[in-house]
């Protein structure tokens, strides 16, 4: 099975973050990692090889920087990478990213296509089913099970009552949760490996597509301002002096909440 | 006075979910609110009082074995017809794993811009969304297109407004892409009585030091009390003590209740990023540094073993 997972890197959730002066996400001096997500997208690859076998490649689509975190990718096992790079991407929608993903992804014949099913900087939880879309194959989303039966994929996905099974036949694009299993750490040789695995950039024009459909040209929102929220300022905090138990509730009544 | 689109959610049993009447509520600010109903035969007709007496002047209703028994990909064909048609000044849809799902296929096949995680949209067009665990609050607009955003449950409160709506079904043209990803079973695993976790207006929520699965009963019994849903920290729910669907934060849910309750939670910002919204927020917690007390408007520095049952007693005493 020729599987590729999308990877994107993202201002680490652990610190403080921000929008940059042109509303873009501040990258720059921000700690930048894996989304978290797509680990478990790349584990999830690596098991369908270990059982079915086929090659597992690495999509991104980001700056330069991005790099770091396609080696560390391919540092827990992919034998890949495709960094889609140019500079007109700076400021791209999701519709646009979706468009350059699409586009990527057209030359790379995959017959599964896993991605995380939310990053950690838009938290859209949309890319999965735009790319789909796009590409007339189904879309098995929220995925907390995945299994594959010859080109059958089978997913139970939650809902907030249960969840369902949902089933498509390959070529499909799967997203998951990081319900689905844990993410192994990259060993010290696959750290050396990575560092000598195939990373073909693909700039826009190798994919056929044009500088003004993307970026903030293309873009089809636009942020028109942003601020930090004034922080939370802490209230009353009172220690437990044996009656702190009933004098939350005098606070919550006080508030109508009792 | 142009349409605004409602994209209706509501469980198999068909009542209607908070939010939508939130949707409604809001899309009566914009234009005239027609519900669009996706879901087995039968759907809009069950949901159509209820639609009607928050200010729905029409509903569409797609239904049928088509569109109930694939993922999301004919309701965003539907829509995206119905959109051609009726020329709609935008289209609201809940922020939930479906309604966003289906925003992002409508705004590929119409090319239009989205908005996600809303919680404010004004008639210029103009949304509010809280990004990078509400650390940062952004407006932002649609620039190609009408507005298609998905709100966020709990940005507003529903008020009703009564109209009479007609029922008009939906004729459905779908293509093979459409019918690919087939849901072959639904399994409901849990329905207690407690609301659902993002539309509850008071969460109680457990971490790591409840200590124990048993220990959540704790949890369970003052959310009870409140008339709330329970929630976890990821790590109580690494460590077992309560089921993954629970979790609150950066990879939870995100909750904007009237009032939460943190208990035996330090408050890491990844747990802050799925509650910092909340109205009203109280802790309680024996580490008197803990960083939850920073945005705690009530804390309590105090074992939430002594606390929370006192709590509860008085609770009862009082009703
Ligand atoms: C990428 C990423 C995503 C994450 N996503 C999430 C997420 O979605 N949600 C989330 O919650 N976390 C998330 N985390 C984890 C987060 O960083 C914290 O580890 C987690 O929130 C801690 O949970 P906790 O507060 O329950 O546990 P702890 O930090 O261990 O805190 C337990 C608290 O309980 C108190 N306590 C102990 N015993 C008692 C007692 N008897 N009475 C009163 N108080 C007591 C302690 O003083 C302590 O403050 C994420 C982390 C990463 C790296
Ligand atoms: N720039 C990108 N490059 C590669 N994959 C991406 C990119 N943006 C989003 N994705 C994938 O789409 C998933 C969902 O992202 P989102 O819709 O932005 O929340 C992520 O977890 C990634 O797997």
């Amino acid at each position: 099975m020729n599987i590729v997972v999308l990877v994107k890197q993202v201002p680490d959730s652990g610190s403080e973050r921000n929008l940059a002066g042109d509303n873009t996400v501040e990258r720059q001096s921000a700690n930048n990692v894996i989304n978290e997500m797509d680990e478990y997208a790349i584990e999830e690859a690596l098991k369908i090889q270990e059982a079915h076998g086929g090659e597992v490649t690495i999509l991104t689509m980001g700056p330069e920087r991005a790099t770091e975190s396609i080696r560390k990718a391919l540092s827990m096992g992919p034998d890949k990478a495709v960094h889609v790079l140019d500079d007109a991407l700076h400021g791209s929608c999701a519709v646009a990213t979706s468009k350059v993903l699409a586009a990527a992804l057209g030359t790379l014949n995959a017959d599964l296509i896993i991605a995380g099913a939310e990053s950690t900087d838009g938290r859209v939880q949309v890319l999965p089913h735009m790319i789909a879309e796009r590409l007339g194959v189904a879309a098995l989303t929220g995925a907390r099970k995945l299994t594959v039966d010859g080109g059958t994929l089978t997913i139970e996905r939650q809902t907030e009552e249960g969840y369902e099974v949902v089933t498509a036949a390959t070529p499909a694009v799967v997203s998951v949760w990081d319900t689905i299993n844990e993410p192994r750490y990259p060993s010290f040789k696959g750290i050396m490996a990575a560092k000598k695995k195939p990373v073909q950039t693909l700039a826009l024009a190798d994919l056929g597509v044009d500088a003004g459909e993307v970026g903030f040209a293309g873009a089809s929102s636009e942020v028109v301002e942003h601020a930090k929220r004034p922080a939370r300022s802490g209230g009353q905090k009172v220690a437990d002096d044996g009656n702190g138990g009933v004098a939350l509730v005098e606070f919550l009544s006080s508030e109508k909440f009792v | 006075m142009a349409e605004v689109l409602v994209l209706v959610e509501a469980t198999r049993d068909f009542a209607v979910k908070k939010v939508t009447l939130e949707l409604l509520t809001l899309a009566r600010t914009l234009g005239s609110p027609s519900a669009v109903v996706f879901g087995a035969d039968g759907a809009a007709a069950a949901l159509a009082d209820k639609l009607g007496e928050y200010g729905a002047e029409k509903i569409y209703a797609g239904e049928g074995a088509e569109i109930d028994g694939h993922l999301v990909a004919p309701k965003a064909t539907a829509l995206a017809d119905l959109v051609k048609r009726v020329q709609p000044a935008a289209v609201l849809l809940p922020s939930t794993q479906e309604g966003k799902e289906i925003a992002g296929r409508l705004a590929v096949k119409l090319d239009n811009g989205l908005l996600t995680d809303v919680v404010e949209l004004t008639a210029d067009g103009i949304a509010t969304q809280p990004a990078f665990a509400g650390q940062v609050v952004v407006k932002s607009k649609v620039t190609r297109g009408i507005p298609i955003a998905t709100v966020r449950p709990n940005s507003l409160t529903p008020t009703p407004a009564a109209a009479s709506p007609q029922v008009e079904a939906l004729e459905i043209a779908l293509t093979p892409a459409d019918t690919l990803a087939k849901v072959v079973d639904r399994v409901v695993e849990q329905k207690g009585s407690r609301p659902e976790l993002t539309e509850a207006s008071v969460v109680v929520s457990g971490g790591r030091g409840v200590g124990s699965g048993d220990n959540f009963k704790l949890v369970e019994e003052l959310a009870d009390l409140l008339g709330g849903a329970v929630g976890a920290s990821r790590a109580a729910v690494d460590s077992g003590f309560y089921p993954h669907q629970f979790q609150v934060g950066q990879t939870g849910k995100t909750v904007s209740p009237q009032l939460y309750i943190a208990l035996g939670i330090s408050g890491a910002i990844q747990h802050r990023a799925g509650m910092q919204t909340s109205k009203t927020i109280v802790a309680v917690n024996k580490d008197a540094e803990a960083p939850i007390f920073e945005l705690a408007d009530y804390g309590v520095v105090g074992d939430l073993f002594k606390v929370v049952p006192q709590a509860a007693e008085e609770i009862r005493k009082r009703k």
